[in-house]
């Protein structure tokens, strides 16, 4: 019995010192030993083989269904005056006057069809449909068994990724955790000097790092020179909260946010005791004025961090950028946009709050395989004279779209859980109008025929 | 997206639908999934409610009438087989398919019957006639508040002038074919599907 229990405490003795000297030590001090690395390169390899063989197994058993990413249907992109217009070609021409025809409704009939087929933005708030397998459960669509030895690997992947994996990673992000708590914390005792703002930045970046190693995170920086400075508010595409471990790792950043309760709680009230962020009570995120005023006097402060803030204001799922809301832009400053791209080979990292909740969403990110993302810093912008707020979110909404490769949208991010506003129904009977009143109206003012 | 989705439709049924609507395998498969993806109660069937979740599709001035063509009368639900035989309307003509035994009956996606689901958006009562109220509504739902009744009015009186040729004061299936001969209908009331 002894015996069994000092095996155990050995074997727990060697795990902590693998942890703090591989992953913690390296994590504080910036430093990456490569493992991340060549898991990655054997993964990329891997997975490229079994694409390979899964392409194999499809020619010769030809009922198989091809995972194809491309849509179901193949769309016309001409507007309503052309679409009608072509419709109306056809048709004898009223000599009559008024320019409404049956066949218009061909038009909103064919709209309506190909939209209840596939349309751009509920696609958007479930994760992306990957073009060939990578050999996690989760994303298995249509499985066949294929070859024996595909089934082998993807066992082996299982065992690696829940028994081997997960226990590493749950380690350090308690680690990571609680170092974020006790260390925010402890700095937060220290009365305000350049000490403190030095120590807390140290704290913050080493938990972060710690977290991200926690999720087997390779994140690419690019264009660091533009990096957000103190006094600027940055702004990022949403994809899942670990945005903010990805950005947090390579810089320093004042958070925005509501206040929670629970272990989020906890988390948020220790880090403000060391730098200063911005949480907000529920009650206080209504008045758009207090938001404003409250982000206008933090960024007025050279001293304090850039804020950190996601216009979208829901989590979108990497493959587009959706509606950005204006309130951040309205406060002035210097925008500094990022664009974040994940890569879905190895894990996909959107979360969807409506399928998973908080702690089931974490458990998946820490059973893929790894997360792989690229993140572009983009030269900072500001608001040109003559344009309002809402062109100059757009603007930086193209931008961002347009480095990460994501499709533009301007649809409301909202619209996963509410409806659309009846207003953009009335643009469309608007439009449609003027297409019929034309030469009608001429004819009213003429008199009866 | 739809992980276990395409386990739930069974190869017989697969078949079946292929007879009934044209469509192929592969495109059965993919329309499950998306069937699958508007079911927010996972019962096997869509609501109303599930088609205007489709933001696109709500802002379409005749977004109701299209959605109610899915729904038999009375009924407010669909299930796949119903959800397929519409979609099967918009699927293009090919040639080969006019050479098909002619005991099968029309295909769904004949000129006659695409005409036909066009003409029933404007038959809101289903009795096979468009009258001039009938035509004043489904005006009003496309052009929303921007023009006067009486502008609409004369238009939907001319329009029943043009078409009516037995002097009725309403449209029916035949004059509504017959005004628009002309009309392209095979390409305008067709998506292009791809495998």
């Amino acid at each position: 019995m002894e015996g069994a229990w000092e095996i155990a405490f050995v074997f727990f003795q060697v795990w902590l010192s693998v942890i703090v000297g591989l992953i913690m030590l390296p994590a504080m001090f910036g430093v990456s030993l490569g493992f991340t690395d060549i898991y990655i390169k054997v993964l990329v390899k891997i997975l490229e083989w079994a694409t390979l063989r899964i392409q194999r197994g499809q020619k010769e058993q030809p009922t198989l269904p091809s995972q194809s990413a491309n849509g179901i249907i193949e769309k016309d992109d001409g507007s309503m005056e052309e679409e009608i217009g072509e419709l109306r070609r056809s048709h004898p021409k009223n000599l009559a006057g008024g320019d409404f025809t049956l066949c218009d409704a061909f038009y909103f009939c064919k709209k309506g069809i190909e939209n209840i087929v596939e349309d751009q933005v509920t696609q958007r708030f479930t994760s992306e449909e990957l073009a060939s397998w990578n050999l996690l459960t989760r994303t298995n669509n249509n499985f066949c068994y294929i070859s024996l030895r595909l089934t082998i690997i993807w066992g082996l992947g299982v065992f690696i990724r829940y028994c081997i994996l997960l226990p590493l990673r749950i380690t350090l992000a308690v680690i990571g955790l609680s170092w974020l708590v006790i260390g925010t914390t402890l700095v937060g005792l220290l009365p305000s000097s350049n000490v403190k703002n030095w120590l807390s930045d140290l704290v913050h970046i080493t938990c972060y790092r710690i977290c991200a190693r926690g999720l087997s995170a390779t994140i690419h920086y690019h264009n660091k020179e533009n990096r957000p400075k103190k006094g600027g508010i940055c702004v990022a595409n949403h994809t899942s909260p670990i945005d903010i471990v990805i950005l947090a790792n390579d810089g320093c950043y004042a958070m925005v946010g509501q206040v929670h309760g629970g272990l989020m709680g906890v988390i948020q009230r220790s880090i403000v005791r060391s730098c200063p962020h911005v949480w907000f009570e529920r009650s206080e995120m209504k008045d758009r004025h207090a938001v404003a005023k409250r982000l206008k006097d933090h960024i007025a402060d050279k001293n304090k961090l850039p804020i950190l803030i996601f216009p979208e204001g829901t989590c979108i799922n990497n493959t587009s950028v959706m509606m950005f809301k204006k309130g951040s832009f309205e406060i002035g400053g210097t925008i500094y946009p990022v664009a974040i791209k994940y890569d879905p080979q190895f894990g996909d990292a959107f979360w969807n709050s409506a399928k998973y909740n908080m702690v089931s969403y974490l458990l998946r990110m820490m059973t893929s395989w790894a997360i792989v993302c690229n993140v572009w810093y983009l030269p900072p912008m500001t608001r040109q004279d003559g344009e309002d707020a809402v062109q100059f979110a757009n603007r930086v909404k193209s931008a961002i779209a347009h480095q990460g490769g994501l499709v533009d949208l301007s649809w409301d991010g909202g619209l996963k859980r509410e409806k659309v506003k009846e207003s953009l129904k009335e643009e469309q009977q608007k439009m449609y109008s003027s297409m019929i009143v034309g030469s009608d109206f001429f004819e009213a003012s003429v008199g009866p025929a | 997206m739809g992980s276990r989705a395409s386990s739930l439709l069974r190869e017989e049924d697969i078949e079946e639908i292929k007879k009934e609507t044209g469509f192929s395998h592969s495109q059965i498969t993919r329309l499950y999934s998306r069937f699958h993806s508007l079911d927010k109660g996972e019962n096997g069937a869509l609501s109303r409610e599930d088609f205007q979740r489709i933001p696109e599709l709500a802002i379409n001035p005749l977004g109701d009438r299209i959605i109610n063509a899915f729904f038999p009368e009375g009924e407010d639900q669909v299930n796949f087989r119903g959800f397929m035989r519409t979609l099967a309307h918009f699927r293009p003509v090919e040639d080969n398919e006019k050479n098909k035994d002619p005991t099968s009956g029309e295909p769904l996606n004949s000129r006659a019957n695409k005409l036909l689901f066009a003409f029933r958006l404007y038959d809101l009562d289903r009795d096979d006639k468009i009258s001039r109220d009938e035509l004043l509504q489904v005006l009003r739902m496309m052009v929303g508040v921007n023009i006067s009744d009486e502008q609409l009015g004369s238009i939907a009186d001319r329009t029943i002038q043009e078409a009516d040729t037995n002097g009725d004061m309403s449209i029916s299936f035949s004059e509504f074919t017959k005004v628009l001969e002309k009309v392209d209908v095979e390409q305008k009331m067709s998506i292009r599907f791809l495998h």
